[in-house]
């Protein structure tokens, strides 16, 4: 979709048109002592020689350690197709096109997208994207509000390894809206759902599980998505779109599936590039579609019977009800989508699978080279992915910058999460033996050091 | 534009009401706003028993091209809902004033008739918005 500058003149036929002299008329409605006029913390504006010098002096500040943190970002390989496809001038633009006359090939990626999407998820239809896995999890529960209209609680129960940081995004973006979040009891040794005291009788509009957890186990999915319906909660799941190519998707969970999926669509060939722009992706049920947040891509027909793609079922969405829209803050992250659905038809499902069972195999390679040395062990027992948690006799921060200081990111601290001296490692598809040998061996002399 | 059915009231909202012999009130929406909003293909209906304010929303009914909220037109609590629509949508296209109507409602402190408006009223308000 090409991007197509106003020239002043165009500007000035327009603001005539209107009748009004100038672009800054157009917001006299904001009070003046709401207007910000400088902002002092702001340093002034840069030549580009001067901010690519800059750029190149913070970037090799960051130097190329070997990375082994997840947590919510994964460094995947991605080939160099991926990037040199999706910054086409075709595709390069963040926005979803609503004329299907002039974008007939963007509206061809994103409906491509959503039946990879809805292929890996099990469920029937997708949205378009979101912004990106913490706020679709607000736009999830808010859906699920409007879906279990029955309930009046506005309460969301979360499994004990929903991400911590997800659930601050939806409470800061729901809280305000009536929802309230609230655990589930978690049994100490596993990690997992303490299914023996869950609390009945809650109301709960919606329980929601993540898959893998935050803290790399495995939960009993079938048996809580049943228990969620049986308490009369849709299920919603936070899944990893890179372990849906070897676990059971969230349409197959127990008797009736998972209502909506949501997640982090960054492992599908988005760089992890400091914490973002990453996408959200969001699948339901094919019943609650009307209450989806966000843009779809339907396939149709045109008059002389071609097949053609067209945004579809717009009428609930911001450019249409306004303020009572399904959601405002459904920003469609197209570009990150774009790159996605080129990684994911570069792949296949069988790259996808072989992807995720050699980080899985790193993994478990990493966990048994660690475990093996004198003051580290498995913090849960059950199976995992590609993420496992480690419990220390020590303080773990320090650890991490010894390790730090030999090029390497040895993991997530997970001690303020769990409350105990912890940490969560994952090795992908991008390291080899040679890597997870030196890494280990780096934990062992850092470990060794510390204890001398 | 159709004849009117004389025997109801209508608001401004484009909404009709017909008073039942048990008093309760069903309301649905006029052949007017059905027209504008065209071909409806979706109506979502509140639940039976669920309290409603004057003025407030009830059901939203949807067209290929708009989501539209109907509102109460009197406070009370919903009596009943008219299922059918939820397969047959287009009914409020069809027959608005008969098979399409969307809710009865019991009305909490009966109806104020100074607020709505008779077949003639509500005749003439369309044609001003027409010309």
């Amino acid at each position: 979709m090409p991007f197509i500058p106003h020239t002043e003149k165009d500007t000035g036929e327009m603001l005539e048109a209107i009748g009004v002299s100038s672009i800054a008329d157009l917001f006299d409605e904001i009070p003046p002592e709401l207007m910000i006029e400088h902002l002092p913390h702001v340093p002034p504006a840069m030549g580009e020689m001067e901010i690519s010098r800059l750029m190149r002096q913070r970037a090799r500040m960051d130097g190329s350690p070997m990375c082994f943190i997840g947590a919510g970002a994964y460094e995947h390989h991605i080939p160099t197709a991926v990037w040199d496809i999706a910054t086409r001038g075709e595709f390069y633009s963040a926005y979803t096109p609503y004329q299907a006359e002039a974008s007939q090939g963007t509206l061809q990626t994103i409906y491509e997208y959503q039946t990879m999407i809805t292929e890996l998820t099990g469920l029937d239809v997708s949205n378009a994207s979101l912004y990106d896995g913490a706020s679709a999890l607000a736009e999830a529960s808010l859906m699920a509000v409007r879906i279990n209209r029955r309930v009046k609680t506005g309460r969301i129960l979360l499994a004990p390894g929903v991400s911590p940081v997800y659930e601050q995004v939806a409470a800061a973006i729901a809280g305000a809206q009536g929802l309230s979040f609230e655990r589930l009891p978690q049994d100490a040794a596993s990690g997992n759902i303490d299914f023996a005291a869950l609390p009945e009788g809650r109301e709960p509009v919606a329980v929601v599980v993540q898959q893998p957890s935050f803290v790399g186990t495995l939960d009993d999915v079938d048996k809580l998505t049943d228990w969620a319906h049986a308490e009369g909660a849709l299920l919603i799941s936070i899944v990893n779109p890179t372990s849906l190519a070897v676990l059971k998707p969230p349409g197959q969970w127990g008797e009736q599936g998972a209502d909506i999926a949501i997640g982090e669509g960054q492992p599908l060939g988005v760089p992890m590039s400091s914490g973002g722009p990453y996408f959200g992706f969001m699948t339901c049920k094919q019943k609650h579609v009307r209450q989806m947040p966000g843009r779809i891509v339907g396939r149709t027909t045109d008059l002389e019977d071609n097949p053609g793609f067209a945004l579809t079922l717009q009428a609930r969405e911001q450019h249409i009800r306004r303020s009572k829209a399904t959601s405002n803050i459904c920003t469609n992250q197209g570009l990150m989508v774009t790159a996605a659905t080129i990684y994911m038809s570069l792949l296949g499902f069988e790259g996808l699978v072989r992807v995720a069972n050699t980080s899985h195999a790193n993994t478990a390679l990493l966990a048994d080279g660690l475990t093996a040395i004198k003051g580290i062990e498995r913090l849960y027992d059950g199976p995992f992915f590609h993420e496992v948690a480690l419990k220390l006799d020590r303080p773990v921060a320090p650890l991490l910058t010894a390790l730090s200081d030999r090029d390497i990111l040895g993991g997530f601290d997970l001690t303020p999460v769990v409350g105990s001296e912890a940490l969560l490692v994952c090795a992908t598809e991008t390291k080899t033996e040679a890597d997870i040998e030196a890494c280990i061996a780096a934990f062992a002399e850092v470990m060794a050091a510390d204890s001398a | 534009m159709s004849e009117l059915p004389g025997d109801l009231l209508y608001t401004n909202d484009h909404e009709w009401l017909r008073r039942e012999e048990d008093g309760s009130v069903t309301i649905g929406v006029t052949d007017h706003a059905a027209k504008a909003l065209g071909d409806l293909v979706y109506v979502e209906l509140p639940e039976v028993g669920q309290d409603v304010d004057e003025g407030g929303d009830m059901a939203v009914v949807e067209s290929v091209k708009a989501a539209s909220d109907v509102y109460a037109p009197i406070g009370g609590s919903i009596a009943a809902v008219n299922e059918d629509l939820a397969d047959e949508p287009e009914k409020i296209n069809a027959d608005p004033y008969g098979e399409g109507w969307i809710v009865r409602v019991q009305p909490s402190d009966g109806v104020d008739e100074s607020k709505l408006m008779s077949p003639d009223a509500y005749q003439q308000f369309c044609d001003e918005l027409d010309d």
